[in-house]
């Protein structure tokens, strides 16, 4: 078969296939809507995860450990850790905070200065300040960083700040999750949906089947446009559900951005990222094309002519 | 062209509707299969278009055994033959054009190569014109003509049909058997099984009769005895 012949064969049983979908319009959109809101919850539940993480993206350089060192620690030692502790893959900036400025600031910022000046000595431990890397700040990250400070005889205390910033991320990490458990059921789901409405489309068309297969065709051109009515309702499927999900984030994009100018930020409610479109599209394809294979594979086997 | 060898045939039900058949079709050959309905007349031709396989024996056709033939090459292998029901199984949602294009289609023929052959044939049966009405816009007999014009569009070495007359009046039953012999004489193997022995008689090709599943006749000469056992 030359690929010029083929290629006709396959857009004439996709036509076929159109047709025969636009002849039965309601029965067609009630398939396609099932299959739009089975793609369009994970990717409404994708992109919950995805602006929540934006909208909360400065908190990440909010994270950073408090390193209070022992008061008799000196400060060329306290420099070295500081140089020390740079060094980490896993830390941005490392800020040290010598006994000395601390004391300056809180002179300055507290209020406090008269008092202070009563003291005989500076009470106050040199610190260093230690921001981590945004990719190191899971919790477990965090917590390895801490664990490596906790170790050093001249740490007397590590804080690590934002632990809400944590649980927050925890809370996002959980939704990943269930984001992937609710992809992987409902694309189950979309597979049954379409393997059914192809079972049923192949029962109904069963004397053309088997006057097909008497003229010579084989399995696989009796299967084509079965794969096509497929891909067809996966498509159209993803597109639909594009368009639920562009429709929610324009209901949502102006309260979202009032609740943000309400706590001081210029947020913006973002949709499907381009990749994010095709990733929902190609889905759509696949799962309608795999879910067509598998009921007309199994089904179109068993019908065979009779004479 | 075709080649039974001892070939019996019980179905599933456990009917048997062939006992140790032995036959040959020439090449070219056009041959009338004759016998009451459940004689096996159908199970003949079911078993040389492999809609069946032989429980017994060999079934050869264009020089193949069909027991051999993997279910793959099923497909490739029916394209040699050309089919006619009685009940002609057309489509009655499609057009005639469609109808009469569906062995090229299942082919890859070539859409303008389509357009000419199925042209053609519809010549040939004399319905060029009707192309675009549906089948149940035809008459009985223009409907079966456009079940042969199905069957021969893709030129099949060998043609087969069953009861192909069955529902049609004398006058068309000898004028869809004048259309078979037109494709004899262009060298296609013809097997036509019917019960209408007066048309049998008129044609005066080979006979070849079948009783209770067995062969009882496979010349022109033994039909009067056939026609006797009626």
């Amino acid at each position: 078969m030359s690929l010029a012949v083929s290629g006709s064969r396959h857009l004439q049983a996709l036509f076929g296939s159109l047709g025969r979908l636009a002849r039965n319009p309601l029965a067609t959109l009630l398939t396609l809507l099932v299959i739009a809101l089975a793609l369009a919850l994970p990717a409404a539940l994708r992109l919950l995860v995805s602006n929540a993480q934006t909208a909360t993206g400065n908190f990440v350089n909010a994270i950073e450990l408090s390193v209070y060192l022992k008061t008799d620690v000196p400060l060329a030692k306290a420099q070295q850790l500081a140089a020390a502790a740079g060094q980490r893959a896993d830390v941005a900036q490392v800020r040290l905070i010598s006994a000395e400025q601390g004391l300056e600031d809180f002179r300055t910022y507290s209020g406090f200065g008269a008092a202070l000046a009563a003291l005989k000595q500076n009470p106050l431990p040199s610190m260093l300040h230690v921001r981590p890397r945004p990719e190191y700040t899971s919790s477990a990250a965090l917590e390895a960083l801490r664990r490596y400070f906790s170790a050093w005889p001249e740490v007397d205390l590590v804080q690590v700040d934002s632990q809400w910033v944590m649980r927050f991320n925890a809370i996002l990490e959980v939704l990943r999750q269930l984001l992937l458990i609710a992809a992987v059921l409902l694309g189950v789901g979309v597979l049954a949906v379409v393997g059914n409405t192809i079972r049923l489309e192949i029962a109904g068309r069963r004397a053309e089947i088997e006057v097909t297969k008497l003229v010579g065709g084989s399995n696989s051109f009796v299967r084509r446009p079965f794969l096509y009515t497929g891909v067809l309702y996966g498509l159209g499927g993803a597109l639909l559900a594009w368009g639920i999900i562009a429709g929610a984030i324009a209901l949502l994009g102006e309260p979202v951005a009032k609740l943000a100018r309400l706590y001081g930020s210029r947020y913006v409610l973002s949709g499907p990222s381009p990749p994010e479109v095709g990733v929902l599209l190609g889905a759509g394809v696949v799962l309608g094309w795999l879910g067509a294979w598998l009921s007309a594979t199994r089904h179109l086997r068993s019908i065979e002519p009779r004479g | 062209m075709i080649i039974f060898d001892r070939v019996s045939k019980r179905y599933a039900n456990g009917r048997e509707a062939l006992n140790n058949v032995s036959f040959n079709v020439h090449n070219g050959e056009m041959v009338f299969l004759t016998g009451r309905s459940g004689a096996g007349k159908s199970t003949v031709l079911k078993l040389i278009a492999l809609l069946e396989r032989p429980t017994r024996g060999n079934v050869l056709v264009n020089g193949r055994n069909t027991q051999a033939l993997k279910p793959r090459h099923i497909a490739a292998f029916r394209r040699h033959i050309g089919v006619v029901f009685q009940d002609h199984k057309l489509l009655p949602d499609r057009p005639v054009f469609d109808n009469v294009a569906l062995p090229l289609a299942v082919a890859a023929t070539p859409l303008r190569e389509i357009d000419k052959r199925v042209r053609a044939a519809l010549d040939q049966v004399g319905l060029l014109g009707k192309e675009r009405l549906l089948p149940l816009e035809l008459s009985v007999g223009e409907q079966q003509r456009v079940g042969i014009a199905r069957a021969v569009v893709s030129k099949p070495p060998l043609l087969i049909a069953d009861e192909p007359t069955g529902n049609l009046d004398p006058d068309l039953s000898r004028e869809v058997m004048r259309l078979f012999r037109r494709f004899q004489d262009v060298g296609v193997t013809v097997v036509v099984a019917t019960h209408d022995l007066h048309l049998v008689r008129e044609f005066g090709q080979r006979v070849l009769a079948l009783e209770g599943g067995q062969l009882i006749g496979g010349a022109v000469d033994t039909l009067p005895s056939v026609v006797a056992t009626r």
